[in-house]
């Protein structure tokens, strides 16, 4: 098994005309996918290599069943898409764009959530259960199937730490990036949950990073609802307050959001954290 | 984005909240005329985005025209944190009865808009939180609709001690709700709100910062965007689309993505060195970006060695070879480069590099140890 997404997820690819929505349909089609479909306003009709596009969602899900939306769109379109998406009756969204307005995530998150669907991202690298199904950017090729979950706000330090599991031998059920802006779609918890629940994960990476308070709840539900392992790194260490490090959520403010907090409170919670990337599986296999 | 407090009052303005008289000036002289023109005790407030400008001298207050002069000169002749000040707030000394806090922000944790208020307001509200966190009343909104009045009065007057001066606030509140939608907000405080005598409630303070996202939609906001809020490099780095962060260190660094530019300081720092910068090239990998990268990081003189750490993805490590390669031709690279490269198109950038005279490393511990090592 594995979580959110498998061999039958069916995905729509939204905005699959764009330079990245096509490159990356057509990668995940590579992978085993089930990309049955794209949607660009406009472009029903066309193909982009042998997946039929249509120009609105609602007729896309009713023609092929997808129950999986990824969106490539621009920013400024990418509130549309998830509404769009969401009305459709698609179950998972999984937003790739990056720099949507923080004003409009809020009624986002609160929109999809009533529509019975779930959100992930928006700027995230998406989703991948490795041998099954990738709904993202992340390069296949360093993922291996097996045991471990994988949840993170960043993406190439995940991919960095993927790399080192797959080297040491230890593959992944599920990687899930919630990205690194201030509000997310879905948060670690929701995913701790589903791994704690998952039969074929037996432990836990978590990547978190500075700001917000997201990895301090994170411990705190550990601590009192996991009994699977759970590692994590805290990237930022080194970051000046009140600065953005790249990522829109990424900032030290008031005093909150510090390395120090998040770090604090993961060994409060019996997590170990790890001072390099690499670190990582050693401290897992530890725990396993 | 953050923008100066005469800015943000300006906007206050627009929005129909009510401020205390103040204009801009720019030079001394322009400073007396306007305390000549209010025909009252003045403030003037040096106008810089960097916080502690009161405890460096930058605010005072004078009681007539020529002393309002003598004092702007004083304050345009200052530093505030190392940052010159330029521009000066000349604002109406009004009789402040009491002090009180207002803002308006997202809570990222409850995904909620968020009013926060305090009857002890003119300090420093974070302070506040540590110190007396029984006197901060927060408010949580539904949704991004206009909040019933209802919830908001229910709010105001565990603030405002009397009735009509909780109406008062109210009606701020709503104007400052319509701002922070309107104008993609990430804060709007007014700090310190204070109550003068007649009952009246006016803004003293006002401080705006934006969400960064939403910028395009509002063209005349990212217009007021300040050199002030980085330094020369983070601007030019700005310019050219990369994501850069200065700091104090010796290691210069490029690497693509956030988090593993922020983990690769941390790794620098582990190792006991010290990053230059943070800086993330970014998802596409033009090799003119590196090339950019490279030069405005070698701009900065304590540079020792520079650190290429590239998990390629979306990055192509042929690209960025490529850009390495672009500038040793076009550019003087003074100091060594340590680069590691692995992930989507390893091994042609090993080659394309390896062509060159260039050696590659694989892992990223080794790398870093090997810049640091480099920098001493």
């Amino acid at each position: 098994m594995s979580i959110l997404v498998d061999n039958n997820t069916k995905v729509i690819v939204q905005g699959i005309t764009g330079r990245d929505g096509s490159f990356h349909a057509l990668s995940m089609r590579e992978y085993g996918t089930k990309v049955v479909g794209g949607v660009t306003p406009g472009k029903g009709g066309q193909k982009v290599g042998d997946i039929p596009v249509f120009s609105a969602m609602e007729e896309a899900v009713a023609e092929t069943g997808a129950d999986t939306s990824a969106i490539y769109v621009p920013a400024k379109f990418a509130t549309d898409a998830i509404k769009e998406a969401a009305d459709s009756g698609i179950k998972l969204i999984v937003c790739i764009t990056e720099g949507v307005p923080v004003n409009e995530m809020l009624e986002n998150y609160y929109y999809v959530k009533s529509a019975g669907a779930r959100l992930l991202g928006p700027n995230c690298p998406g989703i991948i259960s490795p041998g099954k199904c990738k709904v993202g950017i992340m390069p296949a090729s360093i993922h291996m199937p097996g045991k471990i979950g994988v949840i993170s706000r960043s993406g190439t330090l995940t991919y960095e730490v993927v790399y080192s599991l797959t080297e040491t031998g230890m593959g992944q059920s599920t990687c899930v990036g919630i990205g690194g802006d201030a509000i997310a779609g879905t948060g670690f918890i929701d995913l701790l949950a589903m791994f704690e629940e998952d039969p074929d994960t037996d432990g836990v990476v978590l990547l978190g990073e500075i700001g917000g308070e997201a990895e301090e709840k994170a411990a705190e539900y550990i601590k009192t609802e996991m009994k699977k392992p759970v590692v994590s790194f805290i990237a930022g260490r080194s970051a000046p307050p009140g600065k953005r490090m790249g990522h829109a959520g990424a900032i030290i403010s008031g005093g909150k959001g510090t390395a120090e907090t998040k770090i604090e409170a993961f060994k409060d919670a019996g997590v170990p954290v790890a001072d390099k990337p690499d670190e990582m599986p050693r401290l897992l296999r530890d725990l396993l | 984005m953050k923008i100066h407090e005469y800015q943000a009052m300006e906007l206050f303005k627009e929005y129909g909240i009510n401020t205390a008289r103040c204009e801009l000036a720019l030079n001394a002289a322009r400073a007396a005329k306007i305390a000549g023109d209010f025909g009252s005790k003045v403030v003037v407030k040096a106008q810089v985005l960097v916080g502690g400008r009161g405890k460096a001298g930058g605010i005072k207050l004078a009681s007539s025209s020529p002393e309002a002069e003598k004092i702007a000169e004083d304050i345009l002749s200052m530093e505030v944190k190392s940052i010159p000040v330029k521009k000066v707030l000349v604002a109406e000394a009004v009789d402040i009865l009491k002090e009180y806090y207002l803002s308006i922000t997202v809570d990222r944790d409850s995904k909620r808009m968020v009013f926060i208020g305090s009857s002890s307001g003119g300090v420093d509200i974070e302070q506040l939180a540590v110190n007396s966190p029984d006197k901060i009343h927060k408010l949580y909104l539904a949704s991004t609709d206009i909040p019933p009045r209802k919830e908001i009065q229910d709010f105001a007057v565990k603030i405002f001690e009397d009735e009509s001066l909780a109406e008062k606030a109210v009606d701020t509140m709503l104007k400052m709700h319509r701002l922070f939608l309107e104008k993609d907000c990430s804060l709007v405080e007014i700090n310190p709100f204070v109550k003068v005598a007649g009952g009246g409630l006016l803004a003293v303070d006002a401080k705006i910062n934006f969400d960064d996202n939403g910028l395009f939609k509002h063209p005349g906001i990212a217009e007021l965007r300040s050199a002030e809020e980085y330094s020369a490099d983070e601007s030019s780095a700005r310019c050219a689309g990369l994501s850069f962060v200065s700091m104090d260190g010796n290691v210069g660094c490029i690497v693509n993505g956030a988090g593993l530019a922020m983990a690769t300081m941390d790794v620098i720092k582990l190792f006991g060195g010290e990053a230059a910068n943070f800086l993330d090239v970014g998802g596409s990998s033009n090799p003119d970006k590196v090339l950019t990268a490279l030069r405005i990081i070698l701009s900065n003189k304590k540079v020792k060695v520079i650190l290429i750490n590239i998990f390629g993805g979306i990055t192509r490590c042929d690209d960025i070879a490529k850009g390495i390669i672009l500038a040793r031709d076009g550019i003087d690279i003074p100091v060594p480069l340590v680069i590691r490269l692995i992930g989507t198109n390893d091994s042609e950038g090993r080659q394309i590099l390896k062509d060159k005279g260039l050696t590659v490393l694989e892992g990223m511990s080794e790398a870093v140890q090997k810049a640091v090592e480099l920098a001493k």
